[in-house]
């Protein structure tokens, strides 16, 4: 197990690196930064001058290095939009994320997970085919769309809801569904395979043979091994939902990373942009990380081959 | 067609593998569904000059935000009504089925390649190459894709092309992931094997051998993914980091009717609809082929 830890942070650090390494690179050579600070109707001299000030006539090996260290140290630059530190904006932005993405992953599991189950006990049933439907029409559906349906709805024709902001509780209940949803179909289905592969295994057999109650054998026995890869799945689904959160931030407001994001990338404050794409790759190499440490230490298989 | 597969002596007899997989083709409901959707949403990309009414950038100021037809005040002259600059709905909306369709089949093929390659390698070479390959493919995965590509379109400009560059050198994950499982796979049957005993070049058996058995595979992703670009596409689009105005694309639709959705919510559904059903059209026919090709594997 020791090996097997040690290897695989090694791994994590390394992709870690490297992630850093290209966000930086796309995010220098898509565009030159010395104009965008300049502003529109800069003069070539100041353009050039600022390339100085900031440093950015050195070659982009030791900019690069120079970054990472600083972001090590917990420098994080300054905002070129907010002209305040962009470690403390992030900081107070990252709360709000935090949360519509865990709302989000348990709003996706508990419709997901309760109807896996229900079209696993019954396959090929009308549950089934109707779980089937519901879950490839939410795959389909944009999630912007959804989310502006969800404002016309419950916001503008029955009054239920705010539409934007997020001082309140009931603010993120819009942005909760429509981030949510649009993750349940992987998870309904993977709910489904596992209890139809569970249901038919030996124990099953057993603890029906033992006479046990259907809800304890569903409950007890097979949802908790079903249950084993969505661990997995739910970490990388979490990462997902931290960078889907820009889309759903934007449309509802929700003063969060993803609007902080895209704010920042609309005005081209590229230090703020690289440290959020850096710490969220940052936050996805962790997520995966711990997955495979408990899947390993759930299963030891795992850690052996 | 059922009929006529009926009577062909070819039914009646033993049915060859070939009609099993045509009668399995037609009677799978989703793929047949999907199929038609799509044909039909192809055919209005490809004739739209001929069925659009009117010129899709032609604006009309005095006739602005007419709603469709169903609605009281709609009108037979503007059938889906008109947008906020008075252009005709109806043909920007077909005219928007070219970009969607653009989108998905550009980034379709660029990820493609891009992720069959990098498959390829993976699975047919292993050990040092294998290594070398999960590892980029663990490094892409860990980038938030849709932050990225903001990000980039952005400082580049956006505009079609830039879109399809962006999102096709993104999205090339899932190919190389689900074509290195399938290779790893195939590389151990035996008539690899036997094609190496003999001689055969590397380059010939992957391409000759390994690839067209791994084909049903790469249909299946390539579906996923051409849906999955259209929607991201739409996304980027909707934000303003996408395709440009005056272009008719669906998600820029979306974007510019969001300010009088709360008078004009068809402004929105239209598009949006649209998006649903081609996506919606696109995944049912991935998950039709891949039913299809793997009979046994269903459920």
């Amino acid at each position: 197990m020791l090996t097997y830890t040690a290897k695989r942070i090694g791994l994590a650090l390394l992709v870690a690196l490297a992630v850093s390494a290209l966000a930086f690179l796309a995010l220098r050579a898509s565009g030159d930064v010395a104009i965008a600070l300049a502003g529109e109707g800069a003069r070539a001299e100041d353009i050039e001058n600022i390339r100085k000030i900031y440093g950015l006539d050195r070659p982009l090996v030791v900019q690069y290095v120079e970054w990472l260290w600083n972001m090590l140290r917990g420098d994080f630059g300054q905002s070129l939009y907010f002209k305040t530190d962009v470690l403390s904006l992030v900081l107070d932005k990252l709360p709000t994320t935090l949360y519509l993405a865990l709302f989000s992953l348990i709003f996706s599991l508990a419709i997901s997970v309760p109807l896996g189950v229900l079209a696993a006990v019954y396959p090929n049933s009308w549950i089934d085919r109707t779980c089937l439907t519901l879950a490839v029409v939410g795959q389909a559906m944009p999630n912007f769309f959804f989310a502006l349906i969800l404002v016309m709805v419950l916001a503008v024709w029955f009054h239920l809801l705010p539409v934007s902001g997020s001082e309140t509780w009931a603010h993120f209940v819009m942005p909760t569904i429509a981030l949510g949803y649009y993750v349940a179909p992987p998870f309904m289905r993977l709910v489904r395979a596992g209890m139809i592969e569970v249901l038919a295994s030996d124990y099953v057999r057993t603890a029906r043979a033992k006479g046990l109650s259907a809800a304890s054998i569903i409950g007890k026995h097979a949802l908790r091994n079903a249950l084993v890869p969505i661990v997995a799945l739910a970490a990388v689904q979490l990462g997902y939902l931290l960078g889907g959160s820009v889309v759903i931030e934007t449309i509802f407001a929700l003063d969060g990373l993803g609007y902080l994001a895209f704010t920042s990338i609309t005005h081209l404050d590229i230090p703020v942009t690289q440290s959020i794409v850096a710490l969220l790759s940052f936050v996805y190499v962790g997520l995966t990380l711990a997955a495979d440490l408990a899947n390993a230490w759930l299963d030891p298989r795992i850690r052996v081959g | 067609m059922t009929d006529l597969l009926a009577n062909s002596p070819v039914a009646i007899a033993e049915p060859s593998r070939q009609a099993q997989f045509w009668r399995r083709v037609v009677h799978h409901k989703g793929l047949m569904f999907g199929s038609v959707v799509l044909a039909v949403i192809i055919l209005m990309a490809l004739l739209a000059p001929l069925i659009a009414p009117y010129d899709p950038y032609a604006q009309d100021l005095l006739h602005r935000t007419i709603p469709p037809v169903w609605y009281a005040k709609g009108s037979w002259l503007h059938i889906l009504g008109t947008d906020n600059l008075g252009r005709d709905y109806f043909s920007r909306v077909i005219y928007g089925a070219r970009i969607s369709l653009l989108i998905g089949l550009s980034v379709m093929l660029i990820s493609g390649m891009i992720g069959t390659a990098l498959g390829l390698a993976a699975g047919y070479f292993g050990g040092r190459v294998d290594m070398v390959v999960t590892f980029i493919i663990t490094v892409r995965l860990a980038m938030p894709l849709i932050l990225v590509a903001l990000a980039v379109v952005a400082t580049v400009g956006g505009s079609l092309w830039v879109v399809i560059a962006v999102l096709g050198l993104l999205k090339w994950d899932r190919f190389a992931v689900v074509m290195r499982a399938a290779t790893q796979q195939v590389r151990s049957l035996e008539y690899v094997a036997a094609a190496e005993c003999i001689g055969v070049s590397t380059p010939r058996i992957i391409l000759g051998e390994v690839l067209p058995n791994i084909l049903p595979h790469l249909v299946v992703v390539a579906t996923v993914e051409g849906a999955s670009a259209i929607l991201l596409e739409a996304a980027l689009s909707f934000l303003g980091l996408g395709v440009q105005p005056p272009l008719p694309s669906w998600g820029l639709m979306i974007a510019e009717a969001k300010t009088y959705m709360f008078f004009s919510f068809w402004l929105i559904a239209i598009p949006g609809t649209m998006l649903a059903f081609l996506v919606l059209a696109i995944n049912m026919v991935g998950d039709g082929v891949r039913d299809v090709f793997a009979p046994n594997g269903k459920g």
